[in-house]
């Protein structure tokens, strides 16, 4: 283990009788580095993310965090974690303050500096309207920022945060992104886990691509996106009936597509020559769009399937 | 630091929780022990000490049964605290999931919430007997000195809920075990009547249960010039060790029951 990583993991498995939810991954984390876990649902990565604050047991393999033994360790390690869990577990019948001062106690962290801290983080979490309100009353994005907020009532090292966004509507995303990207700003280190490929090139900068419990690869967003895919997509839809003429029709356009349900999608270096193209052939479609290539293609190339069904 | 320490934590945060949440439930604790003193031991009680037969009692029915649902009452709430906030917990809002990503163990949880059930206890105990003594049931002390084994036999049955409730996957169990296990109990452990008028057969069943142990425990503590029919002649530390061993081993066992369910 390098004693630069805050976690360090090598052929970590994690097996719950007959299904290997983790197989055999191996990923190192560095201080103030976002680090990423892409996948799908059931890729694995929630079981990661429990094995790391020690409240799964690993099945195989090495896993330190801080350079500890998440077995023997597991009180200490917690003591510098910060966790964003998927689910949504605030106490509802308490207030917002209630909330982190339980959990600062928890910490056993003194009731002077939580108090201070409580002011800080409801300021971070733009929460200081809410701080006696009780949980119950609080809209999906006010909930998710005051976990975060819960989570870093202890000043942690790390912070690790399991679908972070999952289920909140566009705008209370942007804010609990713009919360995070600040987060990132003041060195903290964090582990994001995400099926929102928008997310991980937002805030991630290194990621692992995981699917069905291994890791298919790793690299910044720049790099996996230049390594499996082109630079520009360009999405054709087809008047339904027409799909497999259209198909056709593109045979040999480009050196890579990949059909849809609903679309193709055409992988190029150069769009506007490759809408040109389309155009001088009379390519029938009903709609078409060029953008540049995410992390979406990326896992398409890596494993097939889409990120999300 | 210390499991002390940790557990401690715990019990404040539940003293937290029980600040915001006592209105709710301000009529279990204040209204129940109004009505079944009212209905039972005055109403039913003037029926009972007006007969005459070989069962009757050498004091006021309201005496009797005020003592047997001191216990009851902490059999119920004891029941009831370890069985749906833990079902809650682990399952309907995760609340423990929370507890379990800071320093805190399951050990520290099942700890703290039995201490704070011993105060949560003690508290709704506490008013049961201020309104006994209000009804003329039992005198102050004797209602004070009832207080302890109240509390213990409530805190063994919190304990076996707690164990119990962490086994399960959904509230079903919860109700069965309200219906098959609480409510027989309730009516034939000691409450309203000496268990020596239970059909012979079923004397010694009663007198395995945990609550017959907790009614004798509080009736010999605090009448302690009561002889049979009102008590049974069954030692004293019995009913004690009984109590305490039960909830000694619904400790470990929920601490173990727990960690399984909580961190696979």
């Amino acid at each position: 283990m390098s004693n630069a990583s805050l976690v360090s993991a090598k052929g970590l498995t994690k097996r719950f009788g007959d299904f290997v939810a983790v197989d055999g991954i191996d990923f190192e984390i560095h201080p103030g580095e976002a680090f990423g876990f892409l996948g799908p649902n059931g890729a694995g990565k929630t079981s990661t993310m429990k094995m790391i604050t020690t409240v799964s047991p690993i099945s195989d393999g090495d896993l330190t965090v801080f350079g500890l033994d998440p077995a023997a360790e597991g009180p200490s390690i917690r003591s510098r974690l910060g966790v964003v869990p998927q689910e949504n577990n605030l106490d509802e019948e308490l207030t917002v303050a209630e909330n982190l001062y339980v959990y600062g106690r928890y910490h056993d962290i003194p009731k002077p500096t939580i108090r201070g801290r409580i002011d800080e983080l409801l300021n971070f979490a733009q929460l200081e309207e809410k701080r006696n309100a009780t949980v119950e009353s609080l809209s999906g994005g006010m909930k998710r920022r005051l976990i975060i907020a819960r989570a870093l009532i202890n000043e942690p090292d790390l912070v690790i945060l399991d679908e972070p966004t999952t289920g909140l509507d566009p705008q209370a995303r942007h804010v609990l992104w713009d919360r995070l990207y600040r987060l990132k700003q003041q060195g903290a280190t964090l582990i994001i886990t995400t099926h929102y490929m928008d997310e991980a090139e937002q805030l991630c900068d290194r990621l692992v691509v995981m699917d069905k419990g291994v890791i298919a690869d790793e690299g910044s967003p720049a790099e996996l996106i230049e390594r499996h895919s082109t630079r520009d997509v360009v999405e054709l839809r087809f008047a339904s009936g027409t799909e497999e003429a259209g198909l056709d029709r593109l045979d040999g356009v480009v050196e890579r597509m990949e059909p849809l349900a609903d679309r193709v999608l055409l992988y190029t270096n150069d769009a506007a020559a490759l809408v040109d193209l389309i155009n001088d052939r009379e390519i029938e479609h009903v709609q078409r769009l060029s953008r540049r290539s995410t992390l979406e293609d990326v896992f398409l190339h890596l494993t097939g399937r889409r990120l999300v069904d | 630091m210390g499991l002390a320490t940790n557990a401690g934590h715990f019990v404040e945060a539940n003293f937290i929780g029980y600040r915001r949440t006592w209105r709710g439930r301000v009529i279990s604790t204040f209204v129940n022990p109004v009505l079944f003193l009212a209905g039972l031991g005055i109403a039913l009680g003037s029926m009972v000490d007006a007969g005459s037969g070989e069962a009757q009692l050498p004091i006021p029915y309201i005496t009797f049964a005020a003592t047997g649902l001191l216990a009851a009452t902490a059999m119920q709430t004891g029941y009831g605290e370890g069985a749906w906030p833990i079902m809650a917990g682990i399952k309907w809002r995760k609340s423990f999931d929370a507890v379990l990503a800071t320093p805190l163990g399951v050990g520290d949880l099942v700890s703290g919430y039995l201490v704070w059930g011993a105060i949560h206890l003690a508290f709704t105990l506490g008013v049961y007997a201020a309104i006994a003594v209000l009804f003329g049931a039992i005198e102050p002390l004797p209602a004070l000195v009832a207080l302890v084994p109240a509390v213990l036999c409530g805190v063994a049955f919190q304990a076996a809920s707690v164990a119990f409730t962490s086994r399960l996957e959904n509230e079903t169990g919860l109700t069965s075990m309200m219906r098959f296990g609480i409510m027989p109990m309730f009516l034939f452990s000691g409450t309203f009547f000496p268990v020596s008028q239970l059909p012979d057969w079923m004397e010694p069943v009663a007198a395995l249960t945990p609550l017959f142990h907790g009614v004798e425990l509080v009736r010999k503590l605090a009448l302690p010039e009561a002889g049979p029919p009102v008590v049974s002649t069954m030692p004293l530390w019995i009913h004690g060790a009984y109590l305490i061993a039960i909830t000694l081993i619904a400790w470990l066992l929920a601490i173990r029951w727990l960690s399984k369910r909580l961190k696979s």
